[in-house]
């Protein structure tokens, strides 16, 4: 393995746009691009701002585009990419930018408020308690993995290109609708209330499930929603 | 200067499973709640706990009662815990783990449709409720998601520097809003502290980036006590390569599901040192571990599931005597059941899938096929502030802590699966009794002098500008102390050192400088966060050097025998004039028929 290479980082300016910056620095042996983030940081770009958290790709807070490709930084290794070239480190682009790699993604709390809360059948037992089998819960486990990196928003061409942040949830909160949907004790129905916003995420889907670092969509069929 | 102030009845200082806990708890008693967050929303540490939440449900083996998993915690903790909080824990645990599926969360189920239970080390039955390996997750999505309609205000992505206090009250609190660098006040009749961990003082972690200790410096800086900080959970397996993943946890399921410690020479040496209060309890061979895996109620557990400091003792001897693996860890193997089961690689993957793709994605290794290198790693901390057991109340009037931030409940040692419990049963309690004072006290008097000093001690770092220190270096050299000095097996001589070395990266911590912008500046938080890790490394070390003895996750090299003076004391520092003093403080007297309790389940 080589043992230098260049990242070109975006950096935003006081005025709101941004342009690259080139770093050339140290590599080796088992690295991820987040290691190489904080590696500036800690020697040529103190201020540089990265948001991250766990660092095991568990809690999908390092979200960014990697030579132009949605990725956690945390969870993509240096030896997938080219670094005889120089690498591009850039913020989601469907997302308004705060500074530098981290983008504005309140949005998505937002409309997860919107979403009918988790209703629940009473309980099966007297002591309160439920029932559900374990091929009953296999399902809506595989949409629960989601970790909310976001990414699936970010290539989400309605929110992406047309910027429909108001009229469409997009995949992550169709996924989350879905969860709750087929959630073997709840007895809300959200379809009604979230058809037209769903119908774009469906269409869509198809580039968030090449995406998706959880494979949440795996099983995911559009046709329970229509 | 822009300063916005906001006003809570409750403020929740912390948004992982103990500070989503108590907002709901508070919330719903109709009090106003501010819940700070220093991430997003659902990121905290508590994301990534893998296991599952210990609760005596009984529903893998009815003999399980809460009597049982009371005395499991207080010999695991080494009979120093607070009774007490060990009391309420083991009693409500249950409670509260029901209550979460009330709320949404989906766990595994048994054949009969309830919430199915896992071993794990220390736990004498099934008893941890858990998804898969992403528990973790499934807690704080269930937390989060079900505060989102009770109307908390949760602000994201801030940072208390400092707690205001008025003639010895809580106050308020003064932070930081990461995005723009802008202070804002909080003014609130009560606090709860729920900050999680301090493993960002050592080297090698399995803590995210905010385990900086800030809920325990806040308390210690505003004057109330801590105990128990020399008590470091060191957990036995973490990923020992590649080097930058170094410290990541692997969980204890892996071993709950069968895998096995070996080393070099292919041994399975966990047989071969097994503390004698353990041995009735331990298989004596390889097949009864098997078969206690496999859920047979006449099978004692496999000695890999003995109590994490044991097993992270026993790890550190096999490499120091050069029967480690390349990378200076040991080996652990799940792929071995193979022999046992005939779909063993779909098995693995269906009940270990976090710990499948870790080892894929991040070191190229199939865990169906190969075994894994793992090593120690700073996991956990059971000191933190001395609080009340019922009512999770500090020293401080109207200051609370609960979770990882608070002490009593681990004693010397926690078992796995206690923590997430622990989120839910002292969040709730905190978050009930802070609301209750809240409505019986006034807002006190925040004090704009204090405020003020609070916010320039904060902005001085941009003072000093470039010429200053450069805060991710002495966060480094701080870290490396602590690993080497202050770390699994301790010596008067090596703590010493530690102690000066502190005293000097005090110093320049406090010449710390930073230039540019103050939005999002990560520099400016590193050299923040700096102070807390400073105070808890020294209580750590203090603390540490107190204790004469051995006993749990504390282990002394010059003595390496429990001792009967320490038995019935914690160790306590807190602030005397401006320095950190160190005492040792009775431990309440536990009632007879909890003594009995205990004496019965000791056969």
């Amino acid at each position: 393995m080589i043992s230098e290479a260049t990242f070109k980082i975006w950096r935003t300016h006081e005025n709101g746009d941004g342009t690259f910056q080139s770093f050339r620095t140290g590599v080796s042996e088992g690295m991820v691009v987040l290691d190489v983030v904080h590696r500036i940081q800690a020697e040529q770009a103190p201020d540089l701002a990265v948001r991250w958290n766990c660092k095991a790709g568990k809690c999908g807070s390092c979200s960014a585009e990697i030579n132009g490709t949605p990725r956690l930084m945390c969870m993509t290794r240096l030896t997938e990419l080219n670094l005889w070239e120089p690498v591009t480190v850039e913020p989601m682009r469907t997302f308004p930018p705060i500074k530098d790699l981290v983008t504005d993604v309140s949005w998505n709390f937002e409309v997860k408020k919107g979403i009918t809360k988790f209703t629940p059948r009473p309980p099966d037992e007297p002591d309160g308690t439920w029932r559900m089998m374990q091929r009953d819960v296999d399902r809506v486990q595989e949409f629960r993995k989601c970790i909310e990196c976001f990414l699936c928003q970010d290539v989400c061409h309605v929110l992406r290109d047309h910027d429909k942040h108001g009229e469409f949830i997009g995949p992550r909160f169709f996924v989350y609708t879905a969860a709750l949907e087929m959630h073997p004790l709840d007895v809300a129905d959200r379809v009604p209330a979230l058809k037209d916003k769903v119908a774009s995420a469906t269409a869509t889907s198809r580039n968030a499930v090449r995406k998706c670092v959880r494979n949440t969509f795996t099983s995911l069929t559009t046709r329970s929603f229509r | 200067m822009l300063m916005s102030t906001f006003s809570y009845d409750v403020l929740i200082i912390g948004a992982g499973g103990a500070g989503l806990r108590a907002a709901i708890e508070a919330a719903n008693s109709g009090v106003s709640v501010g819940l700070i967050c220093k991430s997003l929303l659902g990121k905290a540490h508590t994301v990534m706990a893998e296991g599952g939440m210990a609760a005596a449900l009984a529903n893998n083996d009815d003999r399980d009662s809460w009597k049982v998993h009371f005395a499991d915690t207080m010999r695991g903790g080494q009979y120093v815990n607070n009774w007490r909080m060990a009391e309420l824990h083991a009693k409500e645990a249950p409670e509260r783990v029901r209550e979460l599926e009330a709320w949404g969360a989906v766990f595994d189920r048994t054949p009969d449709g309830r919430i199915n239970q896992r071993n794990f080390g220390g736990h004498r039955y099934p008893r941890l409720a858990h998804v898969g390996d992403r528990t973790g997750l499934e807690l704080i999505r269930t937390l989060q998601d079900h505060t989102t309609y009770l109307g908390v205000t949760v602000h994201m992505e801030h940072t208390i520097v400092d707690l205001i206090l008025d003639d010895g009250h809580i106050a308020g609190a003064l932070g930081y809003e990461r995005k723009s660098g802008n202070f804002n006040v909080f003014a609130a009749k009560t606090v709860i502290l729920a900050t999680g961990g301090i493993g960002r003082a050592y080297q090698v972690t399995s803590n995210s980036w905010e385990g900086t200790g800030d809920g325990h410096a806040l308390a210690y800086r505003a004057g109330a006590e801590l105990i128990d900080m020399e008590f470091v959970q060191f957990h036995p397996t973490g990923m020992v390569w590649p080097l930058s993943v170094k410290g990541i946890l692997v969980t204890e399921g892996v071993r709950g599901e069968g895998g096995v410690l070996k080393n070099s020479e292919g041994r399975r040496f966990m047989f071969d040192d097994i503390p004698d209060n353990y041995k009735p309890q331990t298989a004596a061979d390889a097949e009864e571990g098997w078969r206690y895996t496999q859920g047979d109620k006449s099978a004692r557990r496999p000695p890999e599931l003995l109590t994490r400091d044991h097993v992270a003792r026993c790890i550190v001897r096999e490499v120091k005597e050069g029967r480690g693996s390349p990378h200076g860890g040991v080996y652990l193997d799940i792929a071995w059941i193979k022999e046992k089961l005939s779909n063993a690689e779909e098995h693995i993957k269906r009940k270990l899938p976090s710990m499948y793709h870790q080892f894929k994605q991040l070191a190229d290794l199939d865990i169906t096929k190969e075994p894994m290198e793992v090593g120690p790693t700073t996991h956990y901390v059971m000191g933190g502030v001395r609080v009340d057991a019922d009512s999770q109340m500090s020293t401080i009037p109207g200051l609370f802590a609960a979770g990882e931030c608070a002490s009593g409940i681990n004693g010397a040692n926690r078992l796995g699966g206690n923590s997430l419990s622990d989120l839910i049963v002292f969040g709730k309690r905190a978050g009930e009794y802070a609301a209750s004072w809240a409505r019986e006290h006034p807002q006190p008097r925040l004090d704009d002098e204090a405020v003020a000093r609070a916010q320039k001690a904060a902005l001085d770092p941009f003072e000093r500008g470039a010429g200053g220190e450069n805060p991710y270096l002495v966060q480094q050299d701080l870290q490396v102390t602590m690993q080497n000095l202050v770390g699994i097996v301790r010596i008067e001589g090596e703590m010493q050192q530690a102690l000066e070395k502190i005293a000097e990266l005090s110093a320049r911590a406090a010449r710390v400088g930073v230039c540019g912008r103050r939005d999002y500046h990560s520099g400016w938080h590193t050299a923040l966060d700096l102070r807390n890790l400073l105070a808890v490394s020294e209580a750590v070390a203090l603390s540490a050097l107190e204790r004469r003895e051995s006993r749990g996750g504390h282990f002394r090299d010059d003595y390496p025998e429990k001792r009967e003076e320490f038995s019935k004391i914690n160790i306590m520092v807190k602030q005397v004039g401006g320095a950190m003093k160190v005492s040792r403080v009775p431990l309440p007297p536990i009632p007879p028929e909890l003594q009995q309790v205990i004496e019965e389940q000791k056969a």
